[in-house]
């Protein structure tokens, strides 16, 4: 009786001392990969702050052409459409994010990257873009072509 | 005049004796003596294993050259190559040599990796060998795609982008994965950072370590003999030296085709990147990417409602993971038998792969 009460004690106490040592070693593997896996991944970016930018001079473009130019930390596109009205987006392609450019013998923006199409309203009309570009608004001011950001 | 001679090769076969005392280097030779590699009508596929590893070899003493110049940076980093293949003597050669033998060495795992699936060598007990293979493979396109970015150029900067932004689009991890990678949103002088991180320090110790256990595994297991060679007379030569003679004569043809490509078609540079300038029209990343980044230009936008590149992403994946766990799907070859089904898949994966790198560079849109 005696004899297996010890055993049974011993039990006891050869499981305890492995959940203590299996928890030990957890909490020390979480000790180090918590901090590390932080430390890792990059603090959130600044949001650009800016809402507006001057994006060309008037002059700058003949109508059916197009600019890439810098809005906060992303390119955008401005166009200057074959009427002479200005049009402006975001420059960064909804596929798989190259920067787009203007095409002025089709009329539209092009991704050369993956052969993806958007129309001069910013629609996607042909090839892997899923979404349509996002459009700005554009503000003639003097001589100069001011892009806005909407919303 | 004698003596002295004599004397010499005591002393030699003293200093030798020396060190076979100290490091058994006898044993070691005795053994590789009587080491056997398989020979036979396939025996030309055993080689391309040495050679990533000569090329391996290549591109860590290049790569450790390339260190003493180059600046990363996105200021620093594209002048400095421009420095390294202009102001520094012999530069260009070492730089197309990184850049060439990367592409070769690619070029030489994946007719590794196809040769040992076409002979079914997956097959047991030579899985682990298989699976480290698979590892040295990823870390191989990995080192590429990392090394690829270093000099920050426009084509590099794009493919970056798009490389970057694919790891995004497998569901779940995928942002948390792009972000890690790129050090931000957006790829910037954080995402050269971490790639020079991986690229030089990260991705050759993993490799190496990797190595080490494949070598290991395939010097435990021994070279696999095709299914149709069991049964015949099994035609072997000695590693030491018949297979080591042949080893060297092909790495020295391999260095020798390196020169040549680097002394006519030293690798180019191209133009700096410029995060704010569109997109070069036939821009493509390497070649052993087309073929993901050509497939992506024929999907649609949306296949069944979802975005068009996650079903291709998804497929890809779903199609390297066919390729990791082939050993445990082809139950025939384990048995030892043929299976002709895994070599109808494995001949589609090449012709694929081979229609739509052509298609890259023949008819990009």
């Amino acid at each position: 009786m005696g004899s297996r009460g010890e055993e049974v004690k011993s039990i006891g106490r050869r499981r305890l001392l492995d959940v203590l040592l299996s928890g030990g070693v957890i909490a020390f593997l979480g000790a180090v990969f918590y901090p590390v896996t932080r430390y890792l991944t990059p603090p959130p970016g600044r949001e650009p702050a800016a809402s507006s930018v001057t994006a060309a001079g008037v002059g700058e473009l003949k109508p059916n052409s197009g600019k890439v130019f810098r809005f906060g930390s992303k390119p955008g596109i401005l166009v200057r459409l074959p009427s002479g009205e200005w049009r402006a987006f975001s420059a960064v392609c909804t596929h798989l994010q190259c920067t787009v450019q203007y095409r002025a013998d089709l009329e539209r923006i092009w991704c050369p990257c993956h052969n993806g199409h958007f129309d001069l309203t910013g629609k996607n009309v042909s090839g892997p873009p899923p979404k349509p570009l996002e459009a700005f608004d554009v503000v003639v001011k003097g001589d100069e072509v001011v892009v806005v950001r909407r919303g | 005049m004698r003596l002295s001679s004599s004397g010499e090769a005591n002393a030699r076969t003293g200093l030798v004796a020396w060190f076979d005392e100290r490091l058994g280097l006898s044993g070691a030779i005795d053994f590789l003596r009587h080491k056997a590699v398989p020979g036979g009508a396939h025996a030309v596929w055993y080689y391309f294993g040495g050679v990533s590893l000569f090329l391996f070899g290549v591109q860590v003493a290049t790569g450790l050259l390339l260190l003493f110049y180059y600046k990363p940076g996105t200021e620093t980093a594209y002048k400095s190559v421009q420095f390294i293949v202009t102001g520094v003597p012999f530069g260009w050669l070492i730089r197309s040599l990184h850049a060439w033998s990367a592409n070769l060495m690619v070029f030489a795992v994946f007719v590794h990796m196809f040769s040992v699936y076409f002979l079914k060598a997956y097959r047991p007990p030579r899985e682990l060998t298989w699976l480290t293979g698979m590892a040295l493979l990823a870390l191989t396109l990995t080192f590429g795609f990392s090394g690829y970015l270093l000099p920050w150029n426009e084509l590099a900067f794009f493919a970056t982008k798009v490389g970057t932004d694919i790891t995004a689009v497998v569901p779940v991890i995928g942002t948390g994965v792009a972000r890690l990678l790129r050090g931000g949103d957006d790829v910037s002088e954080a995402t050269l950072t971490r790639f020079f991180g991986f690229h030089v320090a990260i991705l050759p110790a993993a490799f190496t370590a990797m190595l080490l256990v494949h070598l290991f595994l395939v010097q435990r297991h021994g070279m696999s003999e095709s299914i149709g060679q069991k049964g015949e007379e099994p035609k072997a030569m000695p590693f030491y030296p018949g297979f080591i003679i042949r080893d060297a004569i092909l790495w020295l043809g391999v260095l020798g085709v390196l020169l040549v490509l680097c002394t006519f078609l030293p690798w180019e540079l191209g133009i700096q990147a410029d995060p704010f300038a569109s997109a070069p029209a036939g821009i493509r990343p390497e070649w052993y990417f087309a073929f993901v980044s050509q497939s992506l230009k024929y999907l649609p936008a949306k296949i069944l409602g979802i975005d068009g590149e996650v079903v291709g992403i998804c497929a890809f994946l779903a199609g390297a993971g066919f390729l990791v766990l082939v050993p445990f799907l082809d139950r025939r070859a384990a048995r030892g038998e043929r299976s002709p089904l895994f070599t109808v898949i494995g001949a589609a994966i090449v012709v694929y792969a081979v229609v739509m790198v052509t298609l890259a560079y023949v008819k990009p849109y």
